[in-house]
């Protein structure tokens, strides 16, 4: 994976990681997240941290109707928004629920790669692993 | 100011089950949010001598124009006529409940009237849910409430969940609101006042956008304010949590035990942050948006005293101020007994601050023959944390007159009962953790909230060493930092952000990339100015603090710097009474 979690039990649950993805795409708030923390029946049960596995050969592309999802070379998809119809195909096929939804632009929140969570991420549970598929390009 | 749903605010009103949201500019531009914006809402929708258990009382939890969006900006606050003190009531919370406030599109949210049975509300963004919660009245533990609730509603993981214990049903004066099983309003009774309009739970959540003008500006300013609270913040909270702060004041002498009667004894090391994160800790977590994670909860393993090699594992959150409250003031040695009460104070849903010190003085009481074991049912002896956990469920089933008092305070339990000069409240509030000088009394005495955090006279105690001004500076001095204190809960950041965020350039760029100019003149002019609004709500209320309202205790057992003089709290308190004719009314 380009992003892996690398111990989830180190999460604390502030959501650093949600709040500078949307911080990077140039605004505030939780609704553009490409990643999710939860928890999981209670703080005390520790967190969830869902987040793109760029798969090689993703469910998501497979199943959207319009081509709005582009397989990337190095795994993963990028999504061209104009393609897209907001059949939300896409999240039910993500088998690891890694694909949020923007209710207000009423498109899928899909993760470019970029690793800014990771670099945000005060307890080390995020790492950006750069290497990550370039010997498939 | 910038154009945002953070303008909004939601008013909810019980009897009718109907809510309307209205757009309020005007009130987030003049007082910026949180403590700013709830003691004007307070004003405009709580009459005059409201009684507190009315439907006219009016609960409001506003959060700040940085909510969200800064590191540490990640409390709310809470307004409302206290039942406890009768006057007003400001409590705090972390959890997720600031972000999921703003996440939901609102500033504030005001919830008034009495609804004709128990139900608990669900918001949505803009969906206000009231939904029959009269099969979940009076179940057992507040955990559990958390845990239905969970099963029933939507944002599954990423919402905050407020509800009430049966001591909030049982109007106990001094019941809690508890938020993510962890965090609470904790103080001044927000729980009974839920409970006294029928309103079990609160769950609220949302996502959206907040369109910032200048992106860029805000990326540069996030990342140095959080650098500031990675490099200075972060080891102490991080490591041990508040309970860091146990050996350090047992060693200075600022640790109350037993009542304030002694301020040394051998169980600090067994309560330490040390000892409970070596043998006890389980987990750490944070408040939404927040880089420490202080949230200390223990993982404590107890074996079912009926079936061999059957266990239960709890996890039980410890501070500071409860290991204080419920520990060492009840004199408790072991770090079993103290977790076995705060879990049992948890699953009530009490203030563990007021419970512990009113089980403190019922102690004292039944030690002095002052009351016997026909009032208290339970023969308390400083220690025995089985008996206190009886004195607990006492306290919130009032099974006799002497748990009726005792359930409205000490206060109003030594008025009747006697005792008056060891119960220790100030302002009718029992007294946070830190014996260390006349400041801290003082400053909680005289403050707002009568909160250590209202203006933090410990930390003047303990960097004056002895070494006391004038009492008449000394007040001004807590005056000023209460009045800076109310830029940061209007803000709304929390106080362990202090460092950062009273360094008001940083404030001021925070401020710029969501629109709002301000100098730190006006900043500062801010401050006071809610702080004079604060003052005006109370003696409109009938606060006028006098030096005869201080427990004698106070003065008997001695500080980390020498006894405190009572000529010097005196002077100290006419002179605050001077400045409240003069400059606060």
């Amino acid at each position: 994976m380009r992003i892996e979690i690398i111990d989830p039990d180190r999460c604390v649950g502030c959501e650093i990681c949600m709040l500078a993805c949307v911080r990077r795409q140039g605004f505030a708030g939780l609704a553009k997240s490409k990643i999710a923390v939860h928890s999981s029946g209670g703080m005390e049960k520790g967190f969830t941290v869902l987040v793109c596995r760029a798969c090689s050969d993703p469910p998501c592309a497979a199943v959207c109707p319009t081509n709005a999802l582009e397989v990337r070379k190095d795994g993963g998809v990028n999504l061209i928004s104009e393609k897209c119809i907001g059949c939300k195909n896409c999240v039910e096929a993500c088998t690891v629920n890694s694909i949020f939804w923007d209710n207000e632009a009423n498109k899928p929140n899909i993760c470019i790669y970029c690793g800014f969570c990771a670099m945000n991420c005060p307890h080390h549970v995020l790492y950006f692993n750069k290497e990550w598929g370039k010997e498939n390009v | 100011m910038f154009e945002d749903k953070f303008t909004r605010v939601l008013y909810i009103d019980l009897s009718k089950k109907s809510f309307a949201i209205k757009s309020r500019p005007d009130l987030f531009e003049k007082w910026l949010g949180g403590s700013g914006v709830g003691i004007q809402l307070l004003k405009e929708e709580c009459p005059k001598d409201t009684d507190p258990f009315s439907p006219e009382n009016t609960i409001i939890f506003a959060v700040g124009p940085i909510t969200s969006l800064y590191p540490l900006a990640s409390k709310t606050v809470a307004m409302f006529k206290s039942p406890l003190t009768g006057n007003l009531g400001e409590s705090h919370a972390g959890g997720r409940s600031a972000v999921s406030i703003m996440m939901a599109g609102y500033g504030a949210i005001v919830i008034k009237g009495k609804s004709d049975i128990p139900i608990y509300l669900s918001i949505f963004d803009n969906e206000v849910r009231f939904h029959d919660a009269r099969a979940i009245w009076g179940i057992k533990d507040a955990i559990t409430v958390g845990k239905i609730i969970r099963q029933r509603e939507t944002f599954s993981g990423q919402r905050s969940i407020m509800r009430i214990g049966r001591a909030g049903e049982n109007l106990v004066s001094f019941a809690s609101l508890n938020t993510e099983t962890y965090r609470h309003f904790g103080r001044l009774g927000l729980g009974a006042v839920f409970g006294s309009k029928n309103l079990k739970a609160l769950v609220i959540a949302g996502k959206r956008t907040i369109n910032l003008t200048d992106p860029k500006a805000y990326l540069r300013v996030y990342k140095n304010i959080l650098d500031e609270t990675t490099s200075s913040l972060m080891k102490k909270y991080h490591d041990l949590g508040t309970a860091v702060n146990v050996l350090p004041l047992h060693e200075i002498g600022g640790l109350p035990i037993e009542n304030l009667n002694k301020i040394s004894y051998e169980g600090a090391a067994e309560l330490s942050g040390e000892n409970l994160a070596q043998n006890y800790l389980g987990r750490r977590i944070a408040c939404t948006g927040c880089p420490v994670a202080c949230v200390h909860i223990a993982a404590f393993r107890d074996p079912h005293e009926e079936e061999k090699y059957f266990y239960k594992t709890s996890m039980i959150g410890y501070d500071y101020e409860p290991i204080y409250s419920l520990g060492t003031m009840l004199g408790i040695k072991d770090a079993k007994g103290f977790l076995k009460l705060m879990d049992r104070t948890e699953k009530l849903g009490l203030d563990a601050m007021s419970s512990g010190v009113a089980l403190a003085w019922a102690t004292e009481m039944l030690n002095k023959n002052i009351v016997t074991e026909s009032e208290t049912l339970v023969k308390f002896s400083f220690g025995d944390w089985e008996k206190y956990i009886e004195g607990l469920e006492n306290i919130v089933l009032m099974p006799n007159d002497f748990y009726k008092a005792l359930s409205r305070g000490t206060s109003y339990a030594s008025e009747i009962y006697g005792g008056k000069d060891f119960a220790l409240n100030f302002g009718k509030n029992e007294m946070p953790g830190y014996h260390t000088g006349a400041a801290t009394h003082l400053g909680w005495f005289l403050g707002a909230r009568h909160s250590h955090l209202d203006n933090a006279g410990y930390s003047m105690d303990q960097s004056l060493k002895g070494d006391y001004p004038e009492p008449e500076k000394l007040v001004d001095n807590l005056i000023e930092e209460e009045a800076n204190r109310q830029i940061l809960s209007s803000l709304v950041v929390c106080f362990f952000a202090r460092a950062i965020y009273l360094n008001f350039d940083n404030t001021i760029n925070c401020l710029k990339t969501v629109g709002i100019d301000l100098t730190k003149e006006e900043l500062k002019e801010l401050g006071m100015e809610i702080y004079r609004q604060k003052m005006s709500y109370k003696t409109q209320e009938g606060w006028l603090p006098s030096h005869l309202d201080l427990p004698k205790r106070i003065f008997e057992t001695p500080a980390p710097f020498g006894k405190i003089s009572e000529d010097y709290m005196k002077k100290a308190i006419d002179h605050f009474r001077d400045r409240l004719e003069k400059d606060f009314r």
